[in-house]
């Protein structure tokens, strides 16, 4: 590598901040150039959407790192700063003040842009999506003052992000309705039966869910929003809407850089890219596994796992992500932890009480496990962890009867005995 | 203000000076400390920020939830009956000079 020119890391979240620290552990000694769009230092996100949007505190309760210990890690910090272009040829970034700024090699950490809704009305002052600090300040002030004013709070997708405003939104006294258009919740992570619960338990703390509902319009009146207009024609009177559809991978730096991209940045299970000198890592990109299925996970341990990753291929080393995923979501007093990829399953059981809830939701196919999802079912979830870890699978007959010990399937298994030596 | 030690997995010491109010987590995290992960960022919901609480101030602490007894179960490094997670340790004057360990690995 040319020692005089520096490894710059662009996208200061989660993923970025992983790389650059990760870089420093693995021995790297050479000039570190972090750039983030946003004017705060590396932060964590998933507040934003939970306790930091009912109870804003000072931004210092988010950051991953001090300013101590970022000055320790000798890393350039360019906030507020945007990358404009990335120039393979000449190894350079083009900053959005047009400063060009040469690399010997070079971390893309962008992350994730929120959906936008592509109805008339979707730009009217009002609408509101989640992403950095200042949209969930926004999104905060806005359900206060439809709370005040007695105007309904309207959320459009009914996915992590929108249940987690939505009891927010509770919390905070306003009344809520969610549009969801397909026929449940969280559809395209969880299980029917998982959904039916997280539905029980929004309409037990008073929210309106209305499935099936696909938005047609937000209607505006003198320049606010007054209400939104689903494509059956039924309209949803609010004070503000807040969009909760997905996120789309932000690579298009990457795109317009000719690198390899498929819904994201594709990469490998080390985190390199289709050009030896870059690697991504977190939202951005898109993983290939094993079986050549392109597997794209918005969490904060992906971006951990895969940000550690880049930093090694990036000393030319090789360290592959292979944890198993996991995630989790507050909402009201359930806590909903999920771990392993359910894709594919052909069978679903259920261990524990439905009504509660106090539940965990295993996924199989064949007959393996593939996914559990546990709603304030701690133990079964960090078990289950650690059955996937190992590649053990609980036949489903198990995996349902409590007086089953899922840890004695670790007892068995050489692998898992190894470990704990 | 309360000083905790850390006592990292190499074996490195370091002191801080935590308001109260604030985990141990927190101020580990801030101070850029290696030797924890806190992934879920203080939910009590990943058990990457285990410590071993040092002989003597265990029974100082408050003791642990039912939430984060659960997640101690299955943490990635050895259990030990000083095992706690650093999220939920919160500082205050009384644990001036309280020392914690962390483990050799989190995940």
């Amino acid at each position: 590598m040319d020692s005089q020119a520096p490894i710059i890391i662009v996208g200061a979240g989660q993923a970025g901040m992983q790389i650059a620290e990760s870089l420093r552990q693995e021995g790297f000694g050479g000039a570190l150039i972090l750039c983030g769009e946003e004017p705060h230092p590396p932060y964590q996100r998933p507040p934003l959407s939970k306790k930091w949007l009912i109870d804003a505190g000072a931004v210092g309760a988010l950051t991953l790192r001090g300013p101590a210990a970022l000055e320790r890690l000798k890393i350039t910090m360019k906030l507020g700063t945007r990358v404009r272009a990335i120039d393979r040829s000449r190894r350079e970034v083009e900053l959005a003040d047009g400063a060009r700024v040469p690399y010997g090699k070079l971390a893309i950490a962008t992350g994730s842009l929120p959906r936008t809704l592509p109805v008339p009305g979707a730009s009217l002052p009002g609408v509101l999506a989640l992403r950095g600090i200042a949209d969930s300040l926004a999104i905060g002030a806005a359900i206060r003052r439809c709370a005040a004013e007695g105007r309904r709070v309207v959320i459009v997708g009914g996915g992590f992000i929108g249940l987690e405003v939505a009891a927010g939104a509770r919390k905070l006294g306003a009344e809520v309705t969610v549009l969801e258009g397909l026929p449940r919740l969280m559809s395209r992570v969880t299980a029917p039966v998982v959904s039916e619960a997280f539905a029980r338990l929004h309409r037990g703390h008073g929210v309106q869910l209305m499935f099936g509902a696909q938005v047609a319009e937000i209607v505006g009146h003198e320049g606010r929003i007054a209400a939104v207009r689903t494509v059956d024609g039924q309209e949803y009177r609010c004070g503000c809407v807040v969009v909760g559809i997905g996120v789309e991978p932000d690579d298009l730096l990457a795109r317009s850089a000719g690198l390899l991209c498929e819904r994201g940045i594709v990469v490998d299970d080390c985190s390199r890219t289709s050009d030896p000198l870059i690697v991504a890592a977190g939202d951005c990109t898109a993983r290939r596994m094993g079986d050549g299925e392109l597997v794209r996970l918005e969490s904060v341990q992906n971006a951990i796992e895969q940000g550690k990753s880049a930093a090694a291929a990036l000393m030319g080393r090789t360290r592959q992500f292979i944890n198993t995923p996991w995630f989790w979501s507050d909402q009201y007093d359930v806590k909903l932890q999920m771990v392993g990829l359910s894709r594919g399953y052909d069978q679903v059981v259920t261990r524990g009480d439905l009504a509660k809830p106090a539940f965990s939701a295993f996924y199989f196919r064949a007959g393996r496990l593939l996914a559990v999802d546990s709603l304030n079912r701690i133990s079964d979830h960090m078990q289950s962890k650690r059955l996937l870890d190992h590649g053990l699978s609980p036949t489903p007959a198990q995996a349902a009867d409590l007086q089953f010990e899922l840890p004695s399937l670790l007892k068995g298994s050489r692998e898992a005995t190894a470990d704990e030596a | 203000m309360p000083r905790v030690r850390y006592i990292e997995p190499d074996g490195r010491e370091v002191a801080l000076e935590l308001a109260p109010g604030q985990s141990l987590m927190r101020g580990a995290m801030d101070a850029g400390l290696s030797g924890l992960e806190a992934q879920c960022g203080g939910n009590c919901a990943c058990a990457t920020c285990h410590c071993y609480v040092q002989a003597g101030w265990l029974d100082k602490l408050k003791p642990p939830s039912d939430d984060e007894r659960l997640m101690l179960g299955n943490v990635a490094a050895e259990l030990r009956p000083n095992s706690r997670l650093s999220c939920q340790l919160i500082v205050e004057d009384a644990l001036d000079g309280l020392t914690v360990q962390f483990p050799d690995r989190q995940s």
